[in-house]
């Protein structure tokens, strides 16, 4: 973790009232939550998140999810906290008759507990991990004994991560890990157990707080995209311009095993869906050097999808990755072990990540991962393939220089677009479009995987995904669109949303043709679209009218089946 | 350190944790002295107090201490 505020700032941030119209998060346990609610409200603050959080009374599981008039469902907020501490459960572990169905009854007890707040809220459950901390009454024995509280604790923790894999809505905060990072002696103190019922220290607050809110804000969108990295000194250890391919230390040679796992890491992101990309101050010929002809190198070309090496400032050069990926900068980290490069970024570029990387390449993997930078809320399939997707759009970008005139280019693409409702099988892919797409989105709203069913099953509704290919390869699912039922004779544009990868190829005009055309074989008369504004979808204000929509009033645009004007493109549907 | 050093390094922790600088402390404070010092803040400020002064509170210090007087007696004997 870098640079956690103190529990003492976090309570002072903490006492300044929201406004209340962000989102609201109820949290509840088995132990005293309070100064974690205050931790968790504070780091809301401090990472700018409009957040209220409700802290409800001492235990009260039973009563909060199974009265409709409690506190948690009158509040109806957009995450519970759950937090049921080890302490407790080693009670009720000495009250159980059956122990070595300890874990299995528990679960079931949890799993009730989430069935009956998805029941009647739609909501996001954060669940804690236990603590596995062992009542050392088996001694080391107890690992492989059933009837033993830490093999039930190891079980039952299993059985969480089981489960809420299985419940879309259900994420775990994985308290465990951060007990493991901190030390016991740091993260619990038993005498604010016994007279106030805290499991943890004031001291572990902060980082509990700053993993909830990280959960939240990948649920909410906010996570990082791309990574863009250094080559000497940062991916190896020497300068390639000066050392050659045999100085450079990586693999057996010098320091070389500490960059070794750091490329693993980067490689087992990138297989996860980060985009990597390299900005170094290099030749060309020589930074790409290793990449070729180094045996020892964990990451080759193709796992790089952008790859800058010249002698321009760095800030530039990052601008022109970030414009090539078309992303936020705010999705982007920056890795360099220079700290004058990272200053010039960092000051540079607001909005960039740059961690402040150790002085020994030894402390750069465990620092990096201890920073949780790359959360996530959902993975899909098709989340590895994408360094082959911009990839090819590298070589689109090339080829396009070949053509006198766009459309000549569009023509040469061959696109394909395949038009088809949501389907079960498309369904996490779609909620995490609605997750990752901050700029091009008319309304915004981020959906679960639960919510894209419930929008699915809509018979109000009419639900459409664009696919996209052409001649250099598969986009994948780019597009969303969900027309609502307004009327007789109106559909509403309840959202649409694209993937910035696909501007410009008259995607947006083949869309907005499919909506009005999909209108008028439904008997509709209109259709009707709105645009909501938030900090970063500027780029579609003006699309409904740059296509031909009609403003009514002043964010909603109109569109008359009948007399809707065709904008011409080069995109074939699938048939 | 001496018992008034002692007394000046508590005080700027309660003007920390009770974000009021106007606090004035003597060895008869008790909790009724202090608006917000509620068993929550309690906790707080033993938290604190550990931390800045590099010591544990035992259980019965926390349950036992009667007024600020007792506090600086035990940080005192912790020296």
């Amino acid at each position: 973790m870098e640079q956690l505020l103190s529990f003492v700032q976090l309570k002072k941030l903490a006492k300044h009232p929201t406004d209340g119209k962000g989102k609201k998060l109820v949290l509840m346990g088995d132990c005293a939550t309070q100064h974690l609610a205050t931790a968790i409200q504070g780091t809301a603050m401090a990472d700018g998140l409009n957040l209220t959080v409700v802290d409800t009374d001492y235990n009260l599981l039973d009563v909060l999810t199974l009265d409709e008039h409690s506190e948690l469902f009158e509040n109806a907020p957009d995450f519970v906290v759950i937090y049921m501490c080890t302490e407790k459960l080693l009670e009720k572990f000495r009250e159980c008759s059956d122990k070595s169905k300890f874990a299995e009854m528990t679960m079931a007890q949890i799993t009730e507990y989430w069935s009956r707040i998805s029941s009647k809220l739609k909501t996001n459950i954060l669940m804690f991990s236990f603590v596995e901390k062992d009542d050392a009454v088996f001694g080391f024995y107890g690992a492989k004994q059933p009837m033993s509280f830490i093999f039930q604790l190891k079980k039952l923790n299993c059985m969480l991560s089981q489960s809420a894999s299985m419940t879309k809505n259900t994420f775990i905060i994985d308290l465990n890990q951060i007990a493991l990072q901190m030390g016991m002696e740091q993260f619990s103190d038993a005498k604010l157990y016994y007279s106030a019922k805290m499991p943890v220290s004031l001291n572990a607050l902060p980082a509990i707080a700053a993993h909830t809110i990280k959960m939240i804000q990948a649920i909410n969108g906010r996570i990082k995209k791309c990574i863009i990295v250094d080559l000497d000194n940062t991916l190896w250890g020497g300068v390639i311009g000066d050392d050659g391919l045999e100085g450079i230390q990586i693999g057996e040679l010098g320091i070389g095993h500490a960059y070794e796992a750091l490329q693993h890491w980067l490689k087992d992101l990138k297989e996860r869906g980060i985009i990597l990309c390299v900005c170094s101050k290099n030749n060309e010929d020589a930074a790409k050097l290793p990449f070729t002809n180094h045996p020892e190198m964990v990451l080759h070309l193709d796992d790089i999808s952008v790859f800058v090496a010249n002698w321009e400032d760095k800030a530039s050069n990052i601008r022109n990755i970030q414009q090539t990926l078309n992303i936020g900068m705010d999705s982007i980290v920056f890795l360099d072990d220079n700290p004058f490069e990272r200053n010039l970024v960092r000051s540079t570029i607001p909005d960039i990540t740059v961690p402040e990387l150790p002085n020994d390449p030894a402390q750069y993997l465990d620092f990096l991962q201890r920073l949780d930078l790359f959360e996530t809320a959902s993975y899909s399939e098709e989340d590895r393939d994408r360094t082959r997707q911009y990839q090819a759009e590298m070589q689109r970008i090339s080829q396009q220089k070949q053509y006198d005139s766009y459309d000549e280019y569009l023509q040469s693409l061959n696109m394909v677009a395949v038009v088809a409702p949501f389907d079960n099988f498309q369904v996490p892919r779609i909620a995490q479009l609605t997750q990752r797409s901050n700029q091009f989105n008319l309304r915004t709203i981020r959906c679960t995987e639960d919510d894209v069913v419930r929008l699915m099953n809509d018979k109000n509704n009419i639900t459409i995904y664009f696919m996209l290919s052409d001649k250099f390869g598969d986009h994948g699912l780019i597009s969303l669109v969900i027309l609502e039922r307004m009327d007789s004779e109106t559909l509403f544009i309840h959202n649409w949303l694209m993937s910035c990868r696909v501007l410009k190829r008259g995607m947006e005009a083949f869309i907005l043709n499919t909506i009005v055309n999909t209108a008028k074989k439904n008997g509709y008369k209109r259709v009707i679209g709105e645009y909501i504004k938030t900090p970063k979808n500027a780029m579609v204000e003006h699309i409904y009218e740059q296509y031909g929509f009609s403003p009514i009033g002043s964010n909603r645009y109109i569109a008359e089946v009948d007399s809707y004007k065709e904008t011409r493109n080069y995109i074939k549907m699938k048939e | 350190m001496n018992r008034n050093e002692i007394l000046d390094k508590v005080t700027q922790i309660f003007h920390d944790v009770f974000d009021d600088d106007s606090i004035v402390l003597t060895d008869e404070t008790t909790a009724k002295d202090i608006d917000d010092w509620d068993s929550l803040t309690h906790i707080t400020l033993i938290s604190e107090i550990e931390e800045a002064f590099n010591m544990k509170f035992s259980m019965k210090d926390v349950l036992g201490m009667k007024n600020v007087g007792e506090m600086l007696d035990i940080l005192e004997q912790h020296q």
